[in-house]
């Protein structure tokens, strides 16, 4: 629907039946001090009992106020768009910090785990903010990347509002002093999901399915340990963030099962990139970049080989968990639960 | 010379961005200015010296900050031609949550941050509501689900700002930005150029050094609440 239909509708339909349909807008209306309008009658008429002074001092008068609603309304609804089926993603190689050029390219596809490996500084930030931008040649790498298989407009590329990526890391934090069921339920009213509390209940569940302790929805989010704040962030990640790039930068070892939580976001139909030097987590993707230089090195496919090692490498982690558990119910440590 | 003008709340990261800016603008930095409209005092004339950026500071003292933006910026943009400058850009801090230095015609960028509140957005008035385009800083010390809450909410006031979310610290984010500042329209001149939005209007007898509290004290424009 365009925003003229929008107008129509406001110019028709009663507030009540606008708000039924689209409960958003009464947050736009409130952004206004516009909370006590009447209900009953279309939102152009009810505006006309609205002292302009109220509406002047945003900058608006009343045929403004039902534009702006209107396009409001139009960019919430709109669906298609060029970024919302990503169905690939690939990058073409430019050049490392040395002007060595790269000679790589990659094409990624939804439901893929790529880590990424390489010391710090070595430009992991440099590919990230490349995916970011979309470069087109035009960094200081020289990549180029193209999504669905094709180069991007400059036009779209200004549209994408931060959408591209979710991103991830161990500095993050709740902020929000919100109890667990509230923060999701405020996410869900903001990407207007229509089935909100089921897929709130999903995410819930599966948090704690990813989390060591289990929490409740009247947990604070603030209060969350740090593993049980990862499962969080992931879970909401994996089943309402609309951007189709995740972007984990090394998760913490403990309080999480890390391995379930990537494969949860990939499961969702993420492209999901992994910035880890855990060889669980690395060893678990498709194939990995090796950064050096500011470029990238060259990319390893996950061999048979490396996957075989990844079930010893299963069981030296679960001997890791095992004594952390056995520390937390206050139990000693015996060389029994060091034997593989 | 290309005009861009800056504002937000305190502390919101305007000075980092607009460093980080400068660095990845693919222009020597002598080319760049920088005119600080503050308020009392301000020490982000150091960082920017530090960056080899030039910077000329403003005190509005006891005027609003705005009426202070609006009645200097013709000289500023003389300055910024004089120096040869290829970008001038002005940053001014945002106090009362009112002002929107703003001028048609003219690249206009809020900068806020995460931190403020998940609800900030919506409270911000015509600073957010009349920027071109919308920064969010400090993205990368909250959740990806704050994260999308808060632009979502952004989207609330102003429909059609671009959104982007730049860090501050390492300048990721900022490379769009620069793109877009680049494809902006020189300014040679803002004669009869227009505001995006009033100014606050203060002319009531506190603006004018009143301090005495009293009906009988109280003259010009004045509001009253309804208890």
């Amino acid at each position: 629907m365009k925003a003229q239909d929008f107008m129509n509708k406001l110019n028709t339909q009663s507030l009540n039946l606008i708000l039924r349909e689209y409960p958003i807008a009464a947050d736009f209306l409130a952004n206004f001090r516009l909370e006590n309008l009447s209900k009953e009658i279309p939102v152009s008429e009810a505006l006309k009992d609205v002292n302009p002074e109220i509406l002047e001092e945003f900058g608006l008068d009343g045929y403004d106020l039902l534009q702006n609603l209107s396009l409001f309304l139009e960019n919430l609804t709109e669906t298609e768009t060029s970024l919302d089926r990503v169905t690939s993603i690939t990058i073409l190689g430019g050049v490392n910090k040395l002007k060595e050029p790269e000679n790589i390219s990659i094409t990624i596809y939804p439901g893929e785990i790529i880590s990424i490996v390489g010391p710090t500084g070595a430009g992991k930030s440099r590919l990230l903010n490349d995916i970011e931008c979309l470069a087109q040649g035009d960094t200081p790498t020289g990549r180029d990347i193209l999504i669905n298989g094709i180069h991007i407009e400059e036009e779209q590329r200004f549209q994408l509002d931060g959408k591209l990526v979710a991103e991830l890391s161990q500095n993050m934090n709740f902020v929000m002093d919100l109890t667990v069921h509230q923060f999701l339920e405020m996410h869900a009213k903001s990407r207007l999901t229509p089935n909100a509390n089921e897929i709130i209940e999903k995410c819930f569940l599966c948090a704690n399915q990813l989390a060591g302790e289990q929490f409740t929805k009247d947990t604070k989010v603030t209060q969350l340990s740090g593993g049980q704040s990862r499962a969080l962030m992931i879970s909401d990640t994996a089943y309402m963030s609309n951007s189709p790039i995740v972007l984990i930068d090394e998760i913490e070892n403990a309080g999480i099962d890390r391995r379930k939580a990537i494969t949860l976001l990939a499961k969702n139909e993420k492209i999901v990139f992994v910035s880890t030097h855990d060889p669980l987590l690395a060893l678990s993707s498709d194939k990995r970049i090796v950064i050096k230089n500011g470029g990238i090195h060259k990319i390893i496919q996950t061999s048979e080989e490396e996957k075989k090692n990844l079930k010893s490498i299963e069981k030296i982690d679960n001997i890791l968990l095992k004594l952390r558990n056995n520390l937390r119910s206050g139990e000693t440590i015996t060389e029994d639960l060091l034997k593989l | 010379m290309k005009l861009v003008t800056v504002a937000g709340p305190p502390s919101s990261g305007k000075t980092s961005v607009i460093i980080k800016l400068a660095q990845c603008l693919d222009i020597p930095k002598k080319s760049i200015g920088v005119v600080k409209f503050d308020c009392l005092t301000s020490f982000d004339n150091i960082s920017y010296e530090e960056a080899g950026i030039s910077i000329k500071t403003g005190f509005s003292g006891k005027i609003c900050p705005d009426h202070f933006f609006v009645s200097n910026i013709e000289n500023a943009l003389q300055w910024g031609i004089e120096s040869d400058f290829e970008i001038l850009i002005t940053e001014s801090a945002g106090l009362c949550n009112r002002c929107s230095p703003y001028i048609k015609g003219v690249l206009s960028i809020c900068v806020i941050d995460n931190l403020s509140g998940i609800n900030t957005p919506r409270k911000i008035g015509p600073m957010l509501k009349f920027a071109d385009i919308v920064v969010v800083t400090k993205g990368d010390i909250v959740s990806q689900a704050e994260r999308e809450v808060f632009a979502f909410n952004v989207k609330q006031v102003n429909t059609s700002a671009k959104i982007m979310f730049v860090n501050g610290i390492t300048g990721q984010g900022v490379f769009l930005l620069g793109k877009y500042i680049q494809q902006t329209k020189d300014i040679l001149s803002l004669k009869d150029s227009k505001l995006r939005f009033t100014m606050p209007s203060s002319v009531c007898s506190y603006c004018t050094g009143e301090t005495r509290i009293g009906e009988s004290y109280q003259m010009g424009m004045m509001k009253k609440m309804e208890f």
